[in-house]
């Protein structure tokens, strides 16, 4: 069948390989129609929250392995403050402005918890770190910012109820609920995810999330929410509004 | 009297025609990314003009072109990860690998040949040196895809592979000029495959090529 060379009068050799030709052919056109029909499934399919299915699986299955190798040595590098650079306030989403943030509260709850309130004195008084990160938008372009906030793992370990078991995933929203995102607690509680009010060494402008903002460097930009209103500590996996327009829900870096 | 010479095995051009349709793929879901964020430029041609972007309809859809790219890679990384294996078990490695730095000096001689500027073609086992170094070149291409890939899909858990890219920028960088080597190559390897002929091209598909006996 593949012997290397096969020695035959002319005809012979001639009748030989167009008989091989054409199964060749028949073959590579069966194995064709096969691949299209398998790129029309993949394309084609339901769509779950605007991709199809068989996608969704699989960018549910790389963010399983990335979800497990994640660990809190998994750090985006620090920058000097001389590398520092602009900043586009690229979404307005959940930011309108029948908005006064002095009358801004924080609201906190978790499954089976009566919510509470906290005010902004209450996350400024955690210890304040100070990292210059990328910021990485998911469009493509990334920037480097000066941040100052406090750990989101500190801020939980402050005000989630002690002797209970931390839920799976947190759920952030802004006060009027139009943006809103859905973390896995490990990314929640990574050392470089901080609850911000400062960036680049001033307090936050308005554009930018103030009074308090979600800076999360392991995640792609759309997972970083402005102006915080409500964080859910939940079991459930949360919505997410990016990733029911088509993006993958995990969106970790 | 003539022969039938087996010229590509089996395998290796199932992996030929595999990767194809999954690397045009790779780059088609590559440019429907790209498309957000369209930094590049040479001189005052910008990567891409309108008219492409709206021949092809690659506008806003960014969010489809991720979901496609994440899902592929799996398959297009997989079959290259075969065919490099296959090629050092079967060891057909031998005859597409260039063994001497000769290499370099015969392709160039090649491509004059080619270019209709030398009448003799360098002496050659299976493939000549500008094949050689195209099909290893290539294949070292497709490595620096990956890697360079992997680095910006996770520039945090794989920092140390995004710092030997340059960091992330220049791993975006990398990872698309090397998307352009492929469309170049492209171009040079249907011409050629078009300039050799039938016989040629057959035996990429059934695997024998004819070859007469004085």
């Amino acid at each position: 069948m593949s012997e290397r060379e096969i020695e035959l009068a002319s005809a012979e050799a001639k009748g030989l390989l167009g008989r091989r030709t054409r199964r060749a052919f028949l073959t590579g056109g069966i194995a064709a129609v096969a691949g299209l029909g398998a790129y029309e499934w993949l394309t084609k399919a339901g769509a779950e929250d605007d991709t199809p299915w068989p996608q969704r699986r699989v960018l549910a299955w790389n963010a399983k392995i990335a979800h497990a190798y994640l660990s809190d040595g998994h750090q985006m590098p620090s920058y000097s403050p001389s590398q520092v650079t602009y900043l586009k306030p690229n979404g307005d989403v959940g930011l309108g402005s029948d908005f006064d943030a002095s009358d801004w509260k924080l609201k906190v709850s978790a499954d089976g918890i009566a919510p509470f309130h906290l005010q902004l004195s209450d996350v400024t008084a955690l210890p304040r770190r100070r990292m210059i990160t990328r910021f990485c938008c998911i469009e493509g372009w990334s920037s480097i910012v000066s941040w100052g906030g406090a750990r989101f793992a500190d801020f939980t370990k402050k005000f989630f109820p002690p002797g209970r078991e931390l839920p799976r995933f947190v759920y952030l929203a802004t006060p009027d609920e139009e943006y809103y995102v859905g973390l896995d607690l490990k990314s929640a509680l990574h050392p470089q995810t901080l609850l911000a009010w400062e960036q680049n060494e001033k307090p936050l402008t308005a554009e930018h999330g103030a009074p308090l903002r979600l800076v999360i460097p392991v995640k792609y930009g759309i997972k970083n929410l402005k102006r915080i209103g409500s964080i859910r500590y939940t079991n459930q996996k949360p919505g997410d509004y990016w990733a029911e327009q088509g993006y993958d829900w995990f969106a970790g870096l | 009297m003539a022969k039938l010479k087996l010229k590509h095995l089996r395998a290796v051009r199932w992996f030929h025609w595999i990767n194809f349709p999954l690397l045009a793929l790779m780059i088609w879901s590559g440019v429907l990314i790209y498309w957000a964020y369209s930094p590049y430029h040479i001189g005052s041609f910008h990567f891409f003009p309108q008219w492409f972007v709206s021949a092809l309809g690659i506008n806003n859809r960014l969010a489809e072109g991720m979901a496609l790219h994440f899902t592929l890679m799996w398959l297009f990384v997989a079959n290259g990860i075969a065919y490099v294996a296959y090629t050092i078990l079967s060891g057909e490695w031998r005859y597409l690998v260039p063994r001497s730095p000769r290499a370099f000096r015969d392709a160039w001689q090649v491509v004059l040949h080619d270019l209709h500027l030398r009448r003799e073609m360098p002496a050659q086992e299976k493939y000549n040196a500008a094949q050689q170094l195209a099909y290893t070149g290539i294949v070292l291409m497709g490595a620096g895809s990956v890697l360079s890939g992997l680095a910006i899909y996770k520039p945090a858990q794989l920092w140390w592979l995004a710092a030997l890219c340059g960091g992330y920028t220049s791993a975006r960088l990398i990872h698309f000029v090397l998307t352009i080597g492929y469309v170049l190559f492209f171009l040079v390897h249907v011409a050629q495959v078009a300039m050799a002929g039938w016989n040629n091209f057959r035996s990429m598909i059934a695997g024998y090529e004819l070859v007469r006996d004085e």
